[in-house]
């Protein structure tokens, strides 16, 4: 390695020795670029996610059949869902990982620079997968997100493909994962202990080490899917001696841990922004790290609490109830620590925190739905009805898309060196939680009047509120487009930031100039 | 506008009901206390009001106490919580006992136990095409009405056995607080006992396929009385209408009865001009299978074909699948003449 021409001598020079134009994006291993890749990609996803939404609440929009056929209509549901988890949400939170984790720890880069190349650029291949699956005969996975089968077993290539891309995209988040970990436990900055590292820092090692443990567990379920569809095995096929109920059970053993890979990093995002707008240092930072600790921990205990109707003994129910509302306790204490953070702080409302206040705010409604949901006799009346997709909406949308901009308008300035436009970005909150509590709350009065979920047209007593639904959808849709100009605008101009643009902001990413130079930390800086 | 879960009709959904509003309260008196003290901050802890920011960020005691009174706010929920759901999952000492077995996308029952035992007919989705097709309005019970509705009486205690045959359903009548998967393979239970007569609709909860919004349940609970005449009836029709198994028939009289079955079980994908939904669902017209060998066809309604939405059919009885065949080779420009005998089922099926 020492061999190395012209080393570290020329730390100043490396820019000169990339490749240009397309080439430089294909072939860089700087933090910062794939950093940037993955929030482009994600929200890409995102919109072609959202245009299936659209497509959904369109056909929804009125009772009988309007816009597609029931056939597509499974086909965008499942789509929808996979893009979202797997395209967006996912890669957003890794994207602000690349960001972010070697600025807040102090440290040049990702420990492996080159993988870390490798596990972005397997997404476009997964992604194109995916959506040209709608294309190929058949049509694409028409089965849920959940892929249970038999249902599985029965459809086109379409599902070959979803299964390939959940591969790649697996594999992608255990290279990213893998990175984080060892980015995180090994180059801090001299001085800077584990339990002095930024929250977010910690919510990402606990998020990587859930995402290590589970997406192989899911790589096996479908993997057996895989062979039952084509090479003759039952795992999951009654008369050849296997089980349905098995890969539910193998797949909510991935798919409960994967509800915090997607929060988890949402909660660090939050409490790293709250405490910059109140001004005040974040309340509890020790219970913090324990309570999402605990949080990860019982993530693994719970699966089976997404399938209390398929027919477990009665000790089962129970035992899944119990374990299910202790999650309550110490998602409790997160919420009060924030809640105690803003408390007799000096407050002020600029979009990360309008944002954060809304993460808040509708994130504790769902976990609330989702402490009705965690009672099994109730449970039992609602699940895969229309509360259920309410429910898991305020956690996903309102938990992770909410912090994902709170943590996008913070840090926007040290990316670009310019400010947002704060009216837009202003805008373009009070539009979205408008409109998405006009889409979303009325979708727990639909499941509590008994309307099941993945349906495409629905009896007349459901009319009025999926009306209400749709047009919030479509609003709701529309306001993202507002994000996209001002990142537009803040990339192009705007006012120079400063090193530090937030008077309250702690941490090393505020120490180097806005926006942040290619390269970092070259030497890494004291923590004191 | 329903603001609430439909209003129960037995005791266990009377206690599902209360749990769900007692959660709903504690929640919601949480839910307004804690963001009660946040909104305070957002108005009184300004900067624009010139509040200077205090420095405490940790207090032992408040955590402490944060954590343990959540534990006993559950411990108050769980009790309720797990009374009513060991007496739901208590499914002996049944009056009567019920086969639900879910198809794509119709329902099967079979009572198995019981007065009316015996008894077995099919449930499928009445409501017309056209009223799906917005072409003419629709009606009352739009995609909540069934052919044959499953009668049970007042008062006692009805066990229901759920099963599929190709992919998982669930059986779920919300008015019943009832809802239970129907897995391939295996046999799961769930019971009611419904204190009012009327009509009770649900619909299937489990994504099954294409169809899957189109496979209602519809529960008519009716007096002890009118039970006996309806299980007197049904008895008496299906007496009626039992196929001789060895009689051979002619083309025009199995063509009748397998556009029926065809209606029933094929029209959902195939479409009921036979031209299918390609590719998903090929077309019947001109198709090899069906104007092919005879036997080909046969297997692919007993078996399925792996790797694609056609399911096996094997519950039809032979005269049906044999009437379903020759109806296929026999409609829409389709002409072989051949007549397929329950016969030919019954051999194909050994």
């Amino acid at each position: 390695m020492a061999a190395i021409p012209g080393g570290a001598d020329h730390a100043h020079d490396h820019d000169h020795h990339q490749p240009s134009g397309i080439m430089r994006w294909v072939t860089t291993t700087n933090h910062k670029d794939i950093g940037s890749m993955y929030l482009w990609f994600s929200f890409a996803m995102f919109l072609v996610g959202g245009v299936m939404a659209l497509v959904i609440r369109a056909e929804l929009f009125q009772p009988g059949l309007q816009v597609v056929d029931p056939d597509r209509f499974n086909q965008m549901t499942t789509l929808h869902g996979l893009i979202m988890v797997f395209g967006a949400i996912m890669p957003a939170f890794v994207g602000f990982a690349n960001w972010m984790i070697p600025l807040m720890i102090g440290a040049s880069d990702m420990a492996f620079a080159r993988m870390n190349n490798w596990s972005f650029w397997l997404l476009p291949p997964a992604a194109i997968l995916l959506t040209s699956s709608l294309l190929v005969p058949g049509g694409a996975a028409a089965s849920g997100w959940t892929l249970y089968p038999p249902l599985t077993v029965q459809m086109g290539i379409g599902m070959d493909m979803a299964i390939f891309a959940v591969h790649i995209l697996g594999i992608s988040s255990i290279m990213g994962s893998i990175n984080i970990v060892t980015t995180l436990l090994n180059m801090r900055a001299p001085g800077m202990t584990l339990m002095k590292m930024p929250l977010f820092c910690w919510t990402w090692l606990i998020t990587a080490y859930l995402v290590i443990a589970v997406m192989p567990v899911l790589a096996g379920a479908v993997t057996m899917i895989l062979t039952d569809r084509h090479f003759g095995t039952s795992f999951f096929n009654a008369a050849g001696g296997g089980d349905p109920v098995l890969y539910q059970h193998i797949f909510w053993f991935f798919g409960h841990p994967e509800v915090y890979i997607i929060a988890i990093p949402a909660f660090g995002v939050v409490s790293q922004v709250i405490p910059a707008f109140s001004r005040k240092p974040l309340f509890g930072y020790a219970s913090m790290v324990y309570a999402t600790s605990s949080i990860a921990i019982l993530s693994f205990i719970v699966w089976a609490h997404h399938m209390y109707t398929v027919g477990m003994p009665v000790a089962g129910q129970l035992y899944f109830m119990f374990a299910t509302m202790l999650i309550a306790i110490p998602t409790g204490v997160k919420v009060f620590n924030w809640v105690a953070t803003m408390w007799r702080g000096s407050l002020s409302f600029e979009t990360p925190m309008l944002f954060s206040i809304g993460f808040l705010f509708l994130f504790t409604l769902g976990g609330f739905s989702g402490l009705v949901l965690s009672m099994t006799a109730v449970d039992i009346q609602l699940h895969d009805s229309y509360y259920v997709v309410a429910h898991f909406h305020y956690v996903m949308v309102a938990g992770a898309l909410f912090s994902a901009y709170a943590g996008a308008y913070y840090w926007l300035p040290k990316w670009t060196g310019h400010m947002y436009d704060e009216k837009l970005g202003k805008l373009h909150f009070w539009l979205s939680i408008v409109f998405f509590n006009m889409t979303f709350f009325v979708q727990h009065f639909l499941g509590l009047a008994g309307m099941p979920r993945r349906i495409p047209d629905y009896s007349l007593q459901f009319a009025e509120f999926n009306m209400i639904s749709s047009i919030g959808a479509f609003g709701f849709g529309l306001s993202q487009l507002v994000f996209l100009i001002v990142v537009l605008k803040c990339i192009k101009g705007g006012e120079k930031a400063s090193a530090k643009p937030w008077d309250g902001a702690e941490g090393l990413e505020w120490t180097v100039p806005s926006p942040a130079p290619h390269h970092t930390f070259e030497t890494p800086p004291v923590f004191k | 506008m329903k603001l609430n879960l439909q209003e129960p009709i037995t005791a266990l959904g009377r206690d599902v009901y209360d749990l769900h509003l007692l959660m709903t309260i504690v929640c919601g008196v949480i839910f307004v206390a804690v963001f009660g003290v946040m909104f305070w901050s957002v108005f009184v802890h300004r900067k624009s009001a010139g509040y200077k920011a205090a420095t405490f960020h940790e207090s032992t005691t408040v955590e402490i106490l944060w954590t343990i009174v959540p534990v006993f706010i559950l411990l108050g929920m769980a009790w309720p919580a797990t009374k009513t759901i060991l007496a739901m999952r208590d499914t002996t000492n049944a009056d009567i006992t019920i086969k639900a077995t879910g198809y794509q996308w119709k329902w099967g029952y079979d009572y198995l136990k019981g007065e009316g035992e015996g008894i077995s007919f099919v449930s499928t989705l009445s409501t017309p095409q056209p009223q799906v097709r917005n072409e003419v309005p629709k009606g009352e019970n739009y995609l909540l009405e069934v052919d044959n509705e499953l009668v049970v009486p007042v008062g006692k205690k009805i066990r229901i056995l759920t099963t599929a045959n190709d992919v998982i359903h669930a059986w779920w009548v919300p008015a019943l607080a009832v809802k239970q998967d129907a897995v391939p393979g295996f046999i799961r239970d769930t019971w009611f006992r419904a204190e009012k007569t009327g009509t009770y609709r649900g619909q299937c909860a489990e994504l099954c396929g294409k169809e899957h919004g189109y496979m209602p349940i519809v529960v008519k609970i009716v007096t002890e009385e009118e039970y006996a005449a309806w299980v007197d009836g049904k008895m008496k029709a299906m007496a009626a209408a039992a196929d001789d198994p060895n009689k051979m028939y002619l083309v025009e009289e199995l063509t009748p009865r397998g556009e029926k079955v065809f209606a029933a079980n094929c029209a959902a994908c195939h479409q009921a001009n036979g031209q299918g939904l390609p590719p998903a669902f090929p077309a019947l017209v001109g198709s090899k299978v069906v104007l092919g060998p005879q036997d080909g066809q046969i297997d692919i309604l007993l078996n399925g074909k792996s790797g694609t939405a056609m399911a096996a059919f094997k519950h039809l009885s032979d005269t049906e699948l044999a009437a379903v065949i020759t109806y296929t080779r026999n409609s829409w420009g389709n002409a072989t003449g051949e007549v397929v005998q329950p016969s030919d089922i019954k051999v194909a099926r050994e």
